[in-house]
């Protein structure tokens, strides 16, 4: 990834002067007065594989290096179907079956740690985070909006947790995070039913904190980010960790769930049938 | 009240308009998938447009199978 910086201005405003980017093939992010952007941009709707890990995983270091010179952060998706249409499932399943067993029980447990430390930064960040969501938002996608503090989203974004439907749980913090959001009822009926649902119905559970019009999710994030502009970034910080906190037990027990489950011989029947299916809803439970 | 064939014909003016297709070549027994040519994201999108259009949660795995407009018409008054 290449990342640049230029017209730093090292005074107490400096982050309304400073433009800082880095450009990846399966992400580029900048930094605008203040405002992190971190936009998505893999074919074809931003399937999370070892690439757009590795990428991530730089991402998350500018964001640690530079959060004193931003108040906000913005993720959002370039691609047209949606904001993330989660795990890469094909390179999941062609690299189990390049594998051994145990080597390739190993390998997810690795990619699900590197994983969680990312989104475990994201949603530790002192600067305020917003998913700007439109389209299919499924999956590690909705786990990625999730580690997120505010989702705006516009009225033809779709979330959905698939991950039963393979005989697996949602694998980066989703659960958790759910759980730290909703009340208990509603995350089982996401969960143990895999139902996707509408922008609407997100925000009448409480996940959603706007709704906007088709294709204005990133404007209206942008609007939210300038007016957290105007607070003093340390209030902010203090109160995101009070109000926040990580659910770091259960991220961890969910790890070892994943990677029980991810052993079954169901897991791998399951991940054959998406691949080779030509269902015209494979998506979907 | 909405009718069976007001909702049926309110479908096929929305998927008309959304995939920008002309709206007499749709109909009620076509399979969808072949007429508008999508795949499943685009399926959702349809899925989103009617929720949004008629005010309902429609659960995917209640349109498991269903492949034409007045199938589908009638999951979706089912829930009016």
């Amino acid at each position: 990834m290449l990342v640049t910086k230029e017209n730093k201005v090292p005074d107490a405003k400096a982050d309304a002067k400073v433009v800082s980017r880095g450009d990846g093939s399966t992400l580029s992010w900048s930094v605008n007065d203040g405002v992190f952007e971190l936009a998505l941009h893999r074919e074809p709707c931003n399937e999370l594989g070892l690439a757009s890990l590795v990428e991530l995983e730089k991402f998350a270091e500018a964001l640690y290096g530079m959060q004193a010179e931003a108040h906000a952060l913005i993720i959002y998706s370039q691609m047209k179907p949606g904001f993330c249409a989660g795990a890469d499932l094909r390179e999941l399943y062609q690299r189990s079956q390049a594998m051994e067993k145990t080597e390739a029980a190993a390998g997810v447990r690795d990619f699900l740690e590197r994983i969680h430390r990312v989104l475990n930064m994201i949603d530790a960040s002192p600067l305020t985070t917003i998913a700007a969501l439109h389209g299919v938002t499924f999956g590690g996608g909705f786990e990625l909006a999730l580690a997120c503090d505010l989702m705006i989203a516009d009225k033809m974004a779709r979330f959905c947790f698939p991950e039963l439907r393979l005989g697996l749980i949602p694998g980066f913090g989703g659960i958790p995070r759910l759980k730290r959001d909703l009340g208990n009822a509603v995350v089982r009926d996401l969960l143990l039913t895999g139902r996707s649902f509408n922008a609407t119905k997100a925000q009448q559970i409480g996940l959603v904190s706007q709704v906007v019009g088709e294709g204005e999710a990133l404007r209206a994030a942008r609007a939210t980010a300038m007016q957290l502009g105007k607070f003093d970034r340390a209030t902010a910080a203090a109160a995101k960790k009070f109000i926040k906190p990580i659910p770091e037990e259960e991220l961890r027990r969910e790890i070892d769930l994943f990677c029980e489950l991810f052993e079954r011989p169901a897991v791998q029947a399951g991940l054959r049938k998406f691949v080779e299916s030509t269902d015209a809803l494979p998506y979907l439970p | 009240m909405t009718t069976a064939e007001q909702t049926l014909d309110e479908i096929l003016t929305l998927a008309a308009a959304h995939f920008k297709m002309p709206r007499e070549k749709l109909h009620p027994d076509d399979d969808f998938f072949k007429t508008l040519g999508i795949n499943s994201l685009q399926t959702l999108d349809l899925l989103t447009k009617l929720e949004n259009h008629f005010r309902v949660e429609l659960p995917d795995y209640e349109l498991q199978g269903i492949s034409d407009f007045r199938t589908l018409a009638g999951k979706i008054q089912a829930r009016l």
